[in-house]
């Protein structure tokens, strides 16, 4: 099953290479992974999507929170929340797809952020999922780039993940 | 007080009140190596190898419950340390590695002798730093005491560039010490001990199963009450022997691989299972699938990770051992259920059943020597007192099997990483921690010759003790299995051309024997004990075709066991 997992981690250098070594170490799998500085510049937000049955997932978790900087965490997918994803995508923008390429990203609610003779850089916020079926509905020959952050998630309501 | 970073080390070793560093010197050390020429308090172990160093402060820390310190260079003298690292770390031992960097500036630049040692260890040690200025020294030194030694203890790694040992600092030693992301849990859950307790009580066919956690969190003696207050059947992983008495009439050997047939059977067939600090590893549990079908399990463990890792259990109790037993008693005593005395009866019959096959038993009056009986005397001349450190292969197995051991903290190996060349220097650990005590390291020729050089380490400091060698000449362990399951192949398992190991030691200006007939293995024995000042190195020479009984298939069913036959 497909899971989200936010992580408070200290911003100190190696941190990350401990949450990734960790991944390859056991085996499990990182589908994507976000990660910038929070309001307090000692810690880190990083955002994991990762896969696997109940088990594999319950081993994930409780040996993350091993690791002496991992702060906090909590397997936003165990409550609601609200996911993001942000891609920047360079596209053909030449005749014959130049068009139908403009009218795609509108129906997503892409912005061009720039225009070229024969390309275009679209930007388009999302779920995962709205972001993988924009790319299906392109044409794949006109694909140039495809730039995405990883997903972000926040729980929502009172769910709260602070050190 | 101001002090240079070498100083502020050496400062702050003094005031957290260790007395011994096993270590070998090189250039990114070498400011601290001075700053150690000039104090008396902290006495520094000149090893012979930085492997040495690790497995010394290894056995220093599994008999003291304190973390073993080690100071070793960097390039090459981190990178041998590592197997010592990821022994301790298996073993859950708390150790304190200081590791010399290059200078600040030269970092990642492939300077000379220059690794990235956390990096390198990251994967194997518990935790580990990079020191990154002097003023922080102090304060990383006492976090990483803390980290080692708290919780589920293990090695940390602090590594530390040259420069940052040449400038100065302001240096108070650091009174308090809190980790705002890591806070090992204190307590187990009340409610769950409850629960436990409920299902302990209700057991029809009951079954103890304890390891390391036990010895690692002080908690013999709970354990022994509550295991007497039940009246329940008992067994010890590899890591766990002494933590509940040997000779114990409730004890039923060792679990797992090399287990005893009885422990097996009654693991397999039991109801109940209180597992408490073991973390079923896969030498104990063999086939999940097959694993104790009829159980439902209680864990208690410090580690959450190690809960429902590889088995699902029922009642989880996360926290240290000592405070759980204590608690678990008090509510075991508090129920107004009590063990079902009938149950329990009929249960210790079919026990008893299994333990009339006698599966330790081996071919005495053989002209040979068997190891198996140099153990026995072993724990005869010893009286049962001695610590024993043991390398890895068939010896080991021996060891754990024929010398049953009375307290926690005398039986020191390496279980989870295997780790060949351990023995020796684990026992001069051991040595270093109680100076009067009887030592033994039980061996083979094969692993002894992994950490000889550190002959020369025993030699400097007077250590006398007992290297009790048990040489079949072959790769015991190795050729077991080929003999098992490679149709005899023996595959590079015989270990041609091995040294005259009586000029060896005496070449290290030791005491050597040679033990070659089943009548002269007492005598040496007592010979060798009653030099107490002298390390004796004794060569017995063993039959080469024995094999370790019983012996659970890898990956196969706990009732699926090899056992011996004998006319
Ligand atoms: C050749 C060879 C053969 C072997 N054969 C066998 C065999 O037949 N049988 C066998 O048992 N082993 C055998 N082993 C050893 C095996 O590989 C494992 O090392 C061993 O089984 C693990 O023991 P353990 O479960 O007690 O865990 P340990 O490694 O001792 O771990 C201790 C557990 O206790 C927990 N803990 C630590 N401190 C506390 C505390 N204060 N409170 C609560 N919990 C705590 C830890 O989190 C951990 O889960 C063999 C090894 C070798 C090299
Ligand atoms: C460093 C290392 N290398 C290889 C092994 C694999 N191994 C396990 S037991 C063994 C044989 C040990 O031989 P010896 O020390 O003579 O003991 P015996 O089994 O003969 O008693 C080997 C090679 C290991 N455990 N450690
Ligand atoms: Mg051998």
């Amino acid at each position: 099953m497909q899971r989200l997992i936010s992580i408070l981690l200290e911003n100190e250098p190696g941190a990350l290479a401990r949450v990734a070594g960790l991944f390859s170490a056991r085996g499990y799998n990182i589908e994507s992974l976000s990660v910038a500085p929070t309001e307090d510049p000692t810690m880190s937000r990083l955002t994991l999507a990762t896969n696997g049955d109940d088990a594999v997932i319950e081993q994930i978790t409780k040996q993350l929170h091993k690791l002496i900087d991992v702060i906090r965490l909590v397997d936003l997918t165990d409550g609601r929340y609200v996911e993001r994803e942000l891609m920047l995508i360079k596209v053909r923008a030449s005749e014959p797809w130049r068009d139908g390429v403009r009218h795609l990203a509108e129906i997503f609610r892409g912005r061009i952020l720039d225009v070229a003779g024969s390309s275009f850089v679209i930007e388009l916020t999302g779920s995962r999922q709205k972001l993988d079926a924009f790319i299906d509905a392109l044409d794949e020959r006109c694909i140039l780039e495809v730039v995405r952050s990883g997903a972000m998630g926040v729980g929502r309501g009172d769910r709260s993940l602070r050190a | 007080m101001e002090l240079t970073g070498a100083e502020i080390v050496v400062r702050f070793l003094k005031d957290h009140g260790v007395r011994y560093i096993f270590g070998y010197p090189g250039g990114a050390v070498l400011h601290i190596y001075d700053a150690l020429y000039k104090q008396k308090d902290v006495e520094h172990i000149l090893v012979r190898h930085e492997q040495g160093a690790t497995h010394m402060a290894d056995g220093y820390a599994r008999v003291t419950g304190q973390a073993g310190v080690v100071l070793v260079t960097s390039g090459p003298g981190a990178t041998n340390a590592v197997t010592g690292i990821a022994t301790a770390h298996m073993d859950s031992a708390p150790m304190v590695v200081i590791t010399g960097q290059v200078p600040r500036h030269a970092i990642g630049s492939d300077a000379f002798q220059e690794v990235d040692c956390v990096g390198i260890t990251r994967p194997c040690v518990k935790h580990n730093y990079l020191v990154k200025d002097a003023g922080s020294l102090a304060r990383t030194l006492r976090e990483a005491f803390y980290v080692a030694e708290s919780g589920r203890p293990g090695p940390v790694v602090v590594d530390v560039p040259k420069d940052v040992t040449a400038d100065r600092a302001w240096y108070e030693y650091p009174a308090e010490v809190s980790l705002r992301s890591y806070n090992p849990v204190t307590r187990g859950h009340p409610y769950q001990i409850r629960q436990a307790a409920d299902l302990i009580l209700s057991a029809r066919r009951p079954m103890v199963y304890t390891g390391g956690g036990v010895v690692l969190g002080d908690a013999s003696e709970p354990l022994v009450e509550l295991t007497r207050f039940l009246g329940y059947p008992i067994t010890n992983t590899l890591m766990g022997l002494g933590a509940y008495p040997g000779t114990d009439p409730q004890f039923v050997g060792m679990l797992g691989m090399h287990g005893t047939y009885e422990a097996n059977m009654a693991m397999h067939e039991c109801d109940v299972l209180i597992a408490i600090g073991a973390r079923f590893d896969d030498r104990v549990v063999g086939d999940p699938k097959q694993f104790c079908p009829h159980a439902r399990i209680v864990h208690v463990d410090i580690d959450p990770s190690s809960i429902s890792k590889t088995i699902q259990v029922d009642v989880p109790i996360v926290g240290p051992v000592r405070g759980i037993l204590e608690e678990l008693l008090a509510a075991l005593g508090e129920s107004n259920r009590r063990p079902d005395e009938a149950a329990l009866k009929a249960w210790w019959k079919r026990i008893d059943g299994w333990r009339g096959n006698d599966c330790l038993r081996y071919e005495r009056g053989s002209d040979l020597i068997k190891p198996q009986y140099v153990v026995e005397k072993l724990y005869e001349v010893t009286d049962g007192e001695a610590f024993v450190t043991s390398d890895v292969g068939q010896h080991q197995m021996w060891a754990a099997q024929f010398y049953p051991f009375a307290k926690p903290r005398r039986w020191v190996n390496s279980g989870g990483l295997g780790t060949m060349g351990f023995g020796l220097p684990a026992a001069m650990g051991v040595q270093f921690a109680y100076p009067d005590a009887p030592v033994a390291c039980i061996t083979g020729e094969g692993s002894i010759v992994m950490c000889i050089q550190e002959l020369s380490c025993a030699k400097q400091y007077r250590l006398p003790i007992k290297v009790v060698n048990l040489n079949n000449r072959y790769l015991g362990m190795v050729r077991q299995w080929q003999e098992f399951m490679y149709e005899n192949r023996e595959s590079e398992s015989y270990l041609d051309s091995l040294p005259d190991f009586v000029k060896l030691a005496e070449s290290f200006g030791h005491v050597g024997m040679l033990v070659e007939r089943p009548g002269d293995v007492e005598g040496a024995l007592r010979e060798a004990f009653a030099l107490r000042d002298r390390l004796v190195f004794m060569d017995f020479i063993t039959d080469q075709s024995e094999n370790v009984y019983p012996m659970m298939m890898a990956g196969k069913g706990q009732t699926d066991m090899v056992l011996r036959e004998l006319a």
